[in-house]
This record gives C-alpha cells, structure tokens and sequence, in this order.
C-alpha cells in the first residue's frame, strides 16, 4: 500500500493550510492543515460536529474560509464557487443530497456536463453504471428515490466529471456491504489511476480497508495524523471522540408477547417500491431489525406503520391486539406507540421550528401532550444530550448528530410501548450512534417493542435480536439474530432466497466471527423459522463460548487473521470497533 | 457584479426590513415616474401620501366648528383598511398553509350577494340588532361557501387552487352582473342595474360624525385579534405553519392536507365574503355590478406585505388603503390617472418580492475575476 512515507517522492495535489471558519461564535474550524497526494486515499475522521463538512465546504467553494489557504499542485488558489472547484478538478459526493428533487436522473446528471448532450449523457451514465455497479434509472425523478438510490445519483454525477480530487462524504451509508466493496474496488482502481480521494465515514473499518491515511478532526483543529492501517482502531476513535467510546452492551431481556403485529399487509404507492403481504410482529422486550438496501420499500412500510399511509385492512395492523390499520398517527400514538422516520428535516422534524414546537409535532393530541413544552424540550435536551444553541433554538441550527438525539428523545422519552424506528443513526458520528442504540437497548429492557428499519449491518447485529430482510417490497421470515452472519443477511438483502442460503451454510467452514454482542437468552427467542435452526448446527456452542463470564483471560474467539473476504471484514466490524476487553459480553443475570 | 449567497438560518431582520424597503423603492420609483408624466414629485407625495396626516394635524390645530370635515380624509383611509384586513388575514392564514387563494374577490362578492338577499328579502319590520347580524352572517356563509368549490376540487380532483379560486371570481362577477340586472333589480331604478336599497337597519352605525367610518372596525380588529390568537396558540395555527413549512412533517404529526386546505379556504373564504358583505351594507347600500371586488385581489399584496402575520396585515392594509385614498386625490389634484394606482400596488408586490429574497440570501458584491 502506498502508505505517505513508502512512496519517497508523495506529489502533492492539494494542500490546506491553517484553515480557519466561523459562524458567529461557533468556530466550526480552528486551524485545518493537510495535504493529499496523487493517488492518495485520505480519511478524514471526527464526530459530527467536529468540521468536516464545514472543511469540505470551503474546498467545494460552497463556503469561504476566514483565514488559511488551499494549494492547488502547490500554487494557492482561491476556490470562490462550486464552479471554480469544478473547473480545478474537485469532485464532490455530499452527505446530504444537493440533486434537483423535481428533475430526473438523467436531468441531474446532465446539470452536471452542460456541453454534453442527454444521450452522451445517458451512455456515459450508463458506462460507470455498469463499471462501477452503481445502477441508475435514468428517467426517474429524484424526488421519488430512496436515499440509497439519491446517494448513488451523487456518486455517479461526481465521477461522471472525472475529477482529479474526489471528496467523499459517507458514501457508503446507505449500500449493501455488497455494493460497498464494489465502490471500494472502483475507489481503488480510480486512485491507481492517479485520482486523489479524501474520504469521510465514521465507519472505522471502513476507513482501515480503504485508506492510507487518516487525518483526525476533533472540535474544528486537527489533532493527529495516522496510518489507519496500523494504528489500532479503539485508539483512533479514542482520538476522535476524546474519550474511550461506550462500547455497546446487551444485558440481555425478557422477549414476551407480540405487541405490534402485522398481518398480510398490502400498500401500494405511487411512486416507490409498495408493500406485497408483509407480515411480522414485533414482541415486548426485543429489537426487530427490518434490513434492507435502501428503496426495497422501507419508506413504505414506515408510513404504513405510522400511520401517514393507512392501510386497506384494519387488522393488518394491531398493536396488543386492537387493529389499527385503519387509524392516523396521532390516534396510533395516543396508544402507546412511537415513530421516527429516516429523514430528520422536513419530516421528523421542522427547521424553522423552534426545539419545543417539534416536540409539538408527535406530542399533540395526547392527553398532557402539550404542556409546558418547552420545560420538557429542555429536559430531553439534557437527558440526551443534545449539544445546540441556548434557550429554544431553531431545528435547523442543530447539527444532524444532535438533531437525531432530538427526535430520538421526542419519542423516548414518553415511554412508548413500542418505538418504529428508520435508520435510527444514519449520518450521525460514532458517539451519537452508540448513545442512541443504548437507548433504543434499554428502552427493550423496560418491555418497550422497538421495530429499527435499518441498513446498517453494523448497526444491526449490535442491537437487534431477531431479522428480517425487506426486498423489492416483500419482506423474508423473520430470523433470529444468532441465525445470521452479515454475507447471508447480504444475500438476503440482494434477493437471494432460502435454498441459495442452505447451501452457503452448508460449507464446512465455521462462522467466522464471534458474537458480536450477547443478545437475550438463547432459550426464550426462540428462531423464527425451522430453517434457521437447521442451517445453524454450531449455534449453541457459539453461545455458549462468547457467553462466558468475563473473567475468561483472552477473548473467546480472536477474529479470523485474515477475513476470506471483504465482505466479511465489514461484517466483523464490531469485533474491532472496540478494545477486545469490552467485548466480554455480558451474562443476563439469572 | 452581485451575487445572492444563501444564509445559514433565515433573517429576522431582513424579514422585518424588507416590506419597509419595499415602500421605500416603490414611492421613489413612483415618484420617477410622476416626474417622467410632468408632474412635480413633491406634490405628488403630498398629494398621496401626506394628505391624510396634514388633515389630522390641522385637526388638532382647527377650532371646534371645522374639525369635522378635518377628519374625513384620514377616516377614509382607515375605512378602506377594514375590508383590506378582512381579507388580507384571511388570506395570510392560507398561504402560510401554502394554499393559494387567489379568489377572495369572487368569495368577497359572493358575501355581497348573500347578505343582499338577505337585505332584501328581510320583512321591513326586522329590528336592527336581528336584521344587521343576520347579513354578516349570511355574507360570511356566502363567501365560505363560494371557497369551498376551489377546496373541494383541489382535495377530491387535485385541481390547482389558484386556477379554479380565481376562475370562480369570473363567475362570480357574472353572478352579480346577472342579478342586479335580472330578478334584483329595482322596479323604480330607471332601468339602472343595481338593486332595491337596503333597509337603513342593515347599516353598520357610524363611529364618527361627518365621516363614514362605521363600528365595522371593531368587528375587523377583532377578527384580526382572533386569528393571531388562533395562529400562535392554538393547535389549528400550529396545524396551518407546520402544513405549509413542511408538508411531510405535518402528515407524520397526524395532520391530514385535505382537512388543512378545507380550514384555510373556508376561513380565508368566510373573510372575504364578511368583507363584502359588510362593505355593501354599510357603504353602498345596495347591490350595483361594480362594489369594489378588486380589494380581494390587493389584499394579496396586504397579506404578503404584512408578512403573512395579522399584525403585519393591519399596518399593510392601512398602507395599501393610503394608496387608495392617496390615488384618488392624486388624480383630483393632479390629473394623474387611475391607473397609477395600480402601478403602485404592483410594484409594491413586485419589490416585495425581490426584497424577500434578502430574508434567504444575503447580498455579495464581487469581482467577476475567475481562477
């Protein structure tokens, strides 16, 4: 690998110095300096908050540094508008999508090269669509795409410019570890090519996979460089955060009966994938992970469970067994049950509202709902800690981070019997992302059903104690968590079915990970289909061998010294999070 | 070259300073104008906009005797601010919602019709305390009922609300037309298209001698003070700002669109019909083809100009009648034309605009040099 000091003559292609940005008293860059080479695959780490999206801003011309300069192949430039980093040779994929929601694909690539024509257009699409994996319908409408689908649109108009430097930020959010490593192989190829990357992602292993360096942002400065490849990954999140971060622990729970259940639910939408006779429930006391690539139906499914779609069918939908398939969301939530959706702004939550007006948003219409909401703001705000502005400060002005803590508090805090959550931490850095799926764990632990439609692989084998994959609008039996590795939740994600599974199980060759968290007593989840059990012969001893006490000397299983594949490096993720130490999982009490 | 650069939150300041600007660019840009046609500005802006105030000042400088005449002019101006802020409330509500009612003219003749037959075919011996209410009433429910049409195609056949809202203000127009000249038109009206006058009891009572301001500005504040009430505290203003704000945010707080487009149209609709309705029985007297319809379109302008707050509509509305009144006595004074008071309002609305944009963008001026 080209680590920077292997390579005795690094060309240097861009350079930052002293970098300082301020929004009124909010210095959300103090003083940045890093350079990229050629070539070079560069992490740029931090919490949100940290800066990085500030950085990048001001390297894409979106913003204005106050201070410092950028070096374009050593002379200093000033990067005024988007256009001037175009012209250099700037790429950009952003974290929040900057497409034309009203036009479609093609449109927006086309905006992107206006000396091309739209069939040049559409064939070059076409070409880095096959080359890259990244599939596009090109006469569809961006407003109608999912967010794994408006990602993809990003990433495919940035490349379609060939850019010399590429300026990713967590592209890899919303893809299949499948998907992932493809774009990482294509990342690979564009850099032998002599493309510089600079790659932002809380995903640490990520980061080890891809990258040569890794520049570490914490509170706008840098405070270390590193190769990430070496450095071990609890240190380098140890620098990001300040502080070791909270492992996540599974105490374990008591699963008892079925609180929300669906029953053969149909929704079909106008634009989006629709739901074809889904049926699950979700019981007191465990998560239920509802995995899946992005626009395989979730938006769907989670405006059907809220309440904003209702459903044909009363009883496909009941929660403790009183139908409500047919009720609004406010009479939904009047029965003890929570919604979050994906998108924080403009559906979650109101920019232009103050803090206490969106607790209004879900709190209306229950009984003491609206009182004193401001107090109550204020005390959300502290118990979840969500850093902003002081007194009732506007939606807008909090980081996305922060935000999510929000809306994640909203609902938490009124102690709802069961909590539907979509991608309960996308785009929010590793801090945020713990504290938010204890909270969700210990809301379990308190006899709440929590339902976490999610993609995040990662995210689903730390919290959820049973699975099932949604796929072009049909959603699979649902298996217990302790059934699955990360490649056949993949498979599954990619449409694979049953019989394909049985046969990857088949081989010889053990699973390759240990658990990665101790979920709830074996015993009372029982898995939800007999294939499960089947395909799973080694799963008790697993159990039992992660579950020792933790005053077993070594952890109980290293992980593989070299993963088979990338797919499952990703999939381990977890192990290697944290320090092995803090993965001694813990026993359910008994 | 200037260059508009988004702002990170919106401005406050802007927000309030742009309508001011606003009025500052549209009298120099008048006066430019009164210039260019050979009048002199200064008389002009006397003339528009100082009348009223050097009435008032010479009121309180006149003896006992002249003061009534004194106080006619600066009572006109808050005569025509009533309907203006009738409406123009009415109509903030439902663009806040991101509805469009373009037809409070229509609504605000339907009011008239309404609270015509109810006029007219009210037995003469109908006491005042019945006979006056009972038209409110009746011009309220007219104008509702007119909104209704647009909301009701809109919700069912998502037909645009501001095509159908200001179609239906033709129609309207043609309604009255048809009336007046056909079954209500006076016997003893030399053939005239106007109506039987309305019994005296169907007048709202004056508020000040020698003018012909009326107690209708105490019903026009306290709808006013209604709906700012309604909009800060109750869930229904909360409803309204969160449906136009975020549509999607609104539907996930349980909030369906149909019933929030149903509200804003039957308020903005009932408003404007109380306007006409009220206008016609304390100003006119009777049903005639031509009763000041175009007010439901300037209280588009007021709504916007007031920044779409029912605090902000009152001061607009009695912004836009001073061009009214001020447009009139130009004309009496100057021989300006009509007309020029329509280029007022329009190019009020139009500065409006493009001041607003300061509120999401802040101005940069730069050097066109490119790296």
């Amino acid at each position: 690998m080209t680590s920077g000091n292997a390579t005795p003559p690094r060309s240097v292609l861009f350079e930052a110095r002293s970098i300082a940005k301020s929004f009124g008293d909010v210095h959300a860059n103090r003083d940045i300096s890093l350079d990229v080479a050629m070539g070079e695959k560069l992490a740029l780490l931090g919490e949100n908050g940290a800066g990085k999206s500030t950085f990048v801003k001001m390297i894409d011309g979106v913003l204005r540094p106050d201070r410092g300069e950028f070096l374009w192949r050593g002379k200093p430039v000033s990067i005024s508008s988007p256009a001037v980093a175009r012209q250099l040779g700037i790429g950009m994929v952003f974290q929040h999508f900057s497409t034309f929601e009203a036009l479609t694909v093609g449109e927006n690539l086309a905006l992107a090269l206006p000396k091309l024509s739209k069939r040049a257009i559409g064939k070059k699409a076409a070409e880095l669509s096959d080359k890259y994996g990244l599939t596009l319908r090109l006469s569809r409408r961006v407003e109608a795409l999912s967010a794994g689908e408006k990602q993809r649109v990003e990433i495919v108009r940035a490349l379609i410019q060939t850019p010399k430097l590429l300026i990713l930020d967590e592209p890899t959010s919303v893809l299949t570890p499948q998907e992932a490593d493809r774009l990482f192989e294509t990342l690979d190829a564009l850099a032998a090519d002599g493309m510089a990357l600079i790659y932002i992602s809380h995903r640490l292993p990520e980061i080890r996979q891809l990258c040569d360096r890794a520049t570490i942002l914490r509170q706008g400065a840098v405070v270390a460089t590193c190769d990430p490849k070496t450095t071990p990954l609890s240190q380098i999140a140890e620098m990001m955060i300040g502080k070791t971060a909270d492992p996540i622990r599974r105490t374990g729970s008591y699963v008892g009966a079925a609180r929300l259940k669906v029953d053969n639910l149909s929704i079909s939408v106008p634009e989006g994938t629709s739901l074809k006779k889904i049926s699950f429930n979700a019981r007191r006391g465990e998560i239920l992970a509802i995995a899946g690539v992005a626009g395989e139906g979730q938006e769907a499914l989670f405006s059907a469970l809220s309440g904003e779609i209702p459903a044909r069918r009363a009883k496909s939908i009941t929660l403790s067994d009183k139908p409500i398939g047919a009720m609004g969301p406010t009479r939904r939530r009047r029965l003890g049950i929570a919604f979050a959706p994906e998108q924080r702004l403009g559906h979650a939550a109101v920019g232009d509202f103050p803090l206490s007006e969106n607790l209004r948003i879900t709190r209306h219409g229950l009984r003491g709902g609206e009182t004193s909401l401001k107090a109550r703001a204020a005390k959300i705000r502290e118990a979840f800690d969500v850093r902003a502005g002081a007194g009732d400060p506007k939606a807008a002005t909090l980081s996305g981070g922060n935000l999510q803590k929000f809306v994640m508090g909203r609902e938490i805090d009124r102690e709802p019997e069961v909590f539907v959550v979509a991608q309960p931490t996308w785009g929010v850095d590793a801090g945020a992302a713990s504290f938010i799926r204890n909270e969700l764990m210990r809301m379990t632990e308190k006899g709440a059903a929590v339902v976490v439609i999610s993609q995040d692989l990662e995210e689903i084998f730390q919290i959820a104690d049973r699975v099932a994959v949604l796929h072009r609008g049909e959603l699979s039996e649902t298996f217990a968590i302790d059934a699955l590795t990360p490649e056949r939740i993949g498979l599954l994600m990619s449409g694979s079915d049953i019989a394909d599974l049985e046969m990857v199980d088949n081989t010889p060759e053990p699973r390759p990970q240990p658990k990665l968290v101790a979920s709830n007593d074996a015993a009372s989840v029982p898995p939800a289909s007999a294939s499960a059990v089947l395909s799973e012969p080694v799963r008790t001893v697993e159990t039992e061998t992660a579950s020792a006490p933790p005053s077993t000397p070594a952890p109980p299983k290293p992980p593989p010294p070299q993963a088979p594949t990338r797919l499952s490096t990703r999939g381990t993720t977890s192990v290697q999070w944290t320090p092995p130490e803090s993965f001694h999982p813990v026993r359910p009490e008994q | 070259m200037i260059r508009l650069e988004k702002r990170a939150a919106p401005s406050t300041k802007a927000a309030i300073l742009s309508p001011l600007i606003a009025i500052a660019l549209t009298v120099a840009c008048g006066l430019l104008m009164i210039q260019a046609a050979g009048k002199s500005p200064g008389d002009a802006v006397d003339a528009y906009f100082l009348f009223p105030f050097n009435d008032l000042k010479a009121y309180f400088a006149a003896g006992e005797e002249a003061r009534a005449s004194l106080l006619y002019q600066p009572a006109e101006v808050v005569l025509k601010a009533i309907p203006l802020a009738l409406i123009g409330v009415g109509l903030a509500v439902a663009f806040r919602a991101g509805i469009f009612n373009i037809g409070a003219a229509g609504q605000y003749i339907l009011g008239a019709i309404f609270a015509g037959a109810v006029a007219l075919y009210a037995p003469d011996t109908t006491p005042q305390i019945i006979l006056l209410p009972a038209c409110l009433i009746a011009g309220t429910l007219g104008g509702l009922l007119w909104a209704l049409i647009p909301a009701f195609l809109r919700v069912r056949a998502g037909a645009s609300e501001i095509l159908t809202s200001l179609m239906l203000t033709y129609v309207a127009g043609y309604l009255l037309d048809w009336v007046v000249r056909g079954p209500w038109r006076d016997p003893l009206g030399f053939g005239f298209p106007q109506s039987r006058e309305f019994p005296e009891a169907t007048a709202m009572p004056l508020l000040l001698e020698g003018t012909r301001l009326h107690w209708g500005l105490f019903v026009m504040l306290a709808v006013v003070a209604a709906v700012w009430f309604a909009m800060a505290r109750t869930i229904t203003g909360f409803r309204v700002n969160i449906t136009g704000l975020a549509p999607r945010a609104a539907h996930f707080a349980g909030f369906q669109q149909g019933r929030t487009i149903y509200v804003v149209f039957l308020l903005s609709g009932a408003l404007a019909g109380l306007a006409g309705a009220l206008e016609t029985t304390a100003i006119i007297g009777q049903l005639q083809p031509e009763i000041s319809a175009e007010y439901g379109f300037a209280a588009i302008i007021v709504a916007f100009l007031g920044r779409l707050h029912p605090v902000g509509v009152l001061l607009a509305a009695l912004v836009l009648a001073l061009t009214y009144i001020g447009g009139e006595n130009a004309q009496i004074t100057l021989g300006l034309p009509r007309n020029a008071t329509l280029v007022f309002q329009g190019m009020l609305l139009l500065f409006l605009l493009a001041c607003d944009a300061m509120i999401h963008y802040r101005l940069r001026w730069r050097t066109t040099a490119r790296v």
